[in-house]
């Protein structure tokens, strides 16, 4: 039974990894910005039967409240075990291009305000000698493509934050797992035509992030075909890559 | 033009519409813009009762499937609309409850059960799905939310059960679950040789099985005409040899080029299944007793590209076996058999719905490869013998029905009407409304 703050709970991936993590007895205590859908989501946990003993409305983006966020976790759960940080949005690369203010918006969410929430708990877990911290970063942070560079570059951040921090909390015994999704059918790819075999459903998603936490994996591509296939594109070489249309 | 992508058509593949997508995962995000738009579960309904008309919007529900609340004392469940009966199950089935009314597939969601008002192998005990129904929220497109119950809104209640979605967005839920001792069926099998047999069978059964149904032969004729096997069980008390979940699930991945269905493995499946060495008594677990087809996921691909049509109708008991026996006997003289031509007999109870489907009589549930002309003509007869009794085709199941032959089977079509959202509209409802 393991001490578990999700951040980002409303997320379509959150929600199904919570509801696996309550299933195996775990005690969650779920964040998230919008007050409404985080109840909803923590009445669906409690009336499955699940742990949710708490809940912590917050915008991660309001870098000053992430202390208060993991102290109430820290006193409700009486400690920490595993954070899962699954928030984050997928901003509008066309709109982003027009916008300095899109732009970085795009990155406080989806990178700066991970890191400054990952600088406070990794000093928590470095002195606990134990414990996991479980990031959803992307496939689309391993190569910048036009379609979509300024949420890759955001994602990119977080995981080389991940690698270094990986190397720092490996003698202390702490795991750090990079969960890098492909493309997954949730309500923030919503505008996208999800046809072909690359859609995954969040249920796949949450039972492979769950499965590489108990493996103590580092970075796990989910579903796993995206490994070989990140592989490639890493490998193009960049004469070639910056005339594809990708 | 939008193209047409095979998870957004309905199950039997067939019309083939254009059609685009979206969810609905909160039940205060925003509702499409415009009009045209239909609201969706599972995607379970055969023709195009869950397609938008050409070109619309489907609004996906599946993302609203969380728990409200539940009480273990009285087995009242609340939960979101796009919850699948499935979860529902796999929830309540260790706590000793289940659904007082299931249809054939688990995975439907509770608002397709709703707006289907769905049955099952138990009509005559448990009446329909809306029978279990409590209480539910409709969201309209103009921005109201109705709680809706027999005794409150009464009458939006009964248009949205059996509604096809048209009524609005249900939100949520009450359903009142019943108790079962375990997870095991008590089923007995007994063969019967003709049509007066199934009938027999179905009187003397009733009073002692909750549950009844039956597979039909249908290529078989004269004197076997009607013949098949006559299912009927309880929900058992707790055993434990048979405890054990079923097997995994296999999948059929993708359309074989050429359907293996065809008229010579029908054939041998009627000859075969018909003579299959069946054990008269048996306990089995509720998954293949209620859903035998889901444990061969995409199971609809086996029709291949064309796709197929379901067809269920209903014929008024005071009309006696003669308009099942003139629909066996035009089904087998065609040739067009149906693996899966099912026979029950529906309870006396009355509908919840406004438009809702069963009603007393006497059901045949049939489903043929989508072979054009040659199966159409040959539904549109049987369509001729359903309404020269007074009896109706069901319209989850329908893809192809006349708009004259829908409107003297459901007059009540135009109350409805009423009721619809003027934002929502099914690719059904145009064809049969507005032809």
């Amino acid at each position: 039974m393991r001490k578990v703050l999700i951040v980002g709970a409303t997320s379509a991936i959150a929600q199904a990894t919570a509801r696996v993590l309550a299933a195996r007895g775990d005690r969650l205590f779920l964040a998230a910005r919008n007050p409404e859908r985080l109840e909803a989501v923590r009445q669906d946990i409690a009336v499955r039967g699940g742990h949710a003993v708490g809940a912590f409305a917050v915008d991660m983006t309001a870098l000053d409240r992430h202390q208060a966020l993991i102290d109430a976790a820290v006193e409700s759960l009486g400690g920490l075990d595993l954070v899962l940080i699954a928030h984050g949005t997928l901003p509008d690369q066309a709109a982003c291009q027009g916008s300095v203010e899109a732009t970085l918006e795009a990155i406080q969410v989806n990178a700066v305000s991970v890191i400054a929430l990952l600088t406070r708990l990794a000093g928590l877990f470095e002195a606990q000698r134990k414990g996991s911290l479980v990031v959803i970063s992307s496939v689309a942070g391993d190569r910048g493509r036009q379609s979509n560079y300024v949420y890759g570059a955001a994602k990119g951040m977080v995981s080389i934050f991940l690698q270094g921090l990986r190397n720092r909390l490996a003698k202390a015994g702490v795991q750090v797992l990079d969960v890098k999704p492909g493309f997954v059918d949730t309500p923030m790819t919503a505008g996208f035509d999800k046809g072909g075999p690359l859609w995954a459903k969040p249920e796949q998603i949450a039972k492979g992030i769950v499965a590489a936490v108990d493996r103590g994996r580092d970075v796990v591509y989910l579903p796993w075909f995206w490994r070989p296939i990140m592989l490639i594109i890493r490998h193009i070489p960049e004469g070639v890559f910056k005339k594809l249309k990708l | 033009m939008t193209k047409t992508d095979d998870r957004l058509l309905g199950w039997g593949r067939y019309p083939r519409l254009p059609q685009r997508a979206t969810a609905l995962t909160w039940a205060d995000d925003a509702l499409p813009a415009g009009t045209d738009w239909l609201p969706r579960g599972l995607g379970r309904s055969y023709g195009d009762s869950c397609l938008a008309p050409a070109g619309g919007l489907q609004l996906h529900m599946t993302g609203l499937d969380r728990l409200i609340a539940f009480d273990p004392a009285t087995g009242l469940l609340r939960c979101e609309a796009g919850l699948s009966l499935s979860d529902i199950l796999a929830f309540a089935v260790p706590m000793g409850w289940f659904l007082p009314v299931t249809p054939g597939t688990r995975f439907v969601t509770v608002g397709g059960a709703i707006a289907n008002d769905v049955h099952g192998k138990n009509h005559h005990v448990q009446g329909s799905f809306g029978d279990c129904v409590r209480r539910f929220a409709l969201r309209r497109s103009d921005g109201r939310v109705l709680t809706c119950s027999p005794t409150e809104n009464a009458d939006w209640f009964a248009a949205t059960v059996g509604g096809l979605g048209l009524t609005g967005v249900i939100l949520w839920a009450e359903i009142a679950l019943r108790r079962v001792a375990s997870p095991v069926m008590d089923q007995e099998t007994v063969r019967f040789g003709c049509l007066d047999d199934f009938f027999a069978l179905a009187a003397e059964s009733e009073a002692d099985f909750e549950y009844t149904v039956s597979w039909v032969d249908c290529l078989a004729r004269g004197k076997s005409l009607g013949r098949g096997l006559f299912m009927r069980a309880n929900h058992g008390p707790a055993f434990g040899a048979e405890r054990r979940r079923p097997a995994r699930r296999l999948s059929v991945p993708v359309s074989p080029p050429v359907s293996p269905l065809n008229r010579l493995t029908l054939s041998l499946f009627n000859w075969a299944y018909y003579r299959r060495p069946v054990p008269r008594r048996a306990a089995v677990h509720y998954q293949p007793f209620f859903y035998p087809l889901d444990a061969i996921g995409g199971w609809n691909r086996l029709y291949g590209r064309d796709g197929f049509v379901q067809w269920q109708c209903v014929t008024p008991a005071e009309a006696g076996p003669e308009p099942v026996r003139e629909m066996l006997d035009r089904i087998a003289r065609s040739g067009q058999g149906s693996f899966l031509a099912v026979l029950k007999t529906f309870g006396s109870r009355k509908a919840p719905g406004l438009l809702s489907f069963p009603r007393p009589g006497t059901t045949l549930a049939l489903d043929f490869p989508m072979k054009g002309r040659a199966t159409l003509d040959l539904l549109t007869a049987l369509d001729g013998v359903v309404r020269a009794c007074g009896g109706a085709v069901y319209p989850a199941k329908d893809a192809r029905m006349g708009a004259a032959d829908f409107q003297a089977f459901y007059p009540q079509w135009r109350q409805l009407e009423g009721f619809r959202d003027p934002a929502i509209r099914s690719a059904f409802w145009q064809r049969v409304t507005e032809a």
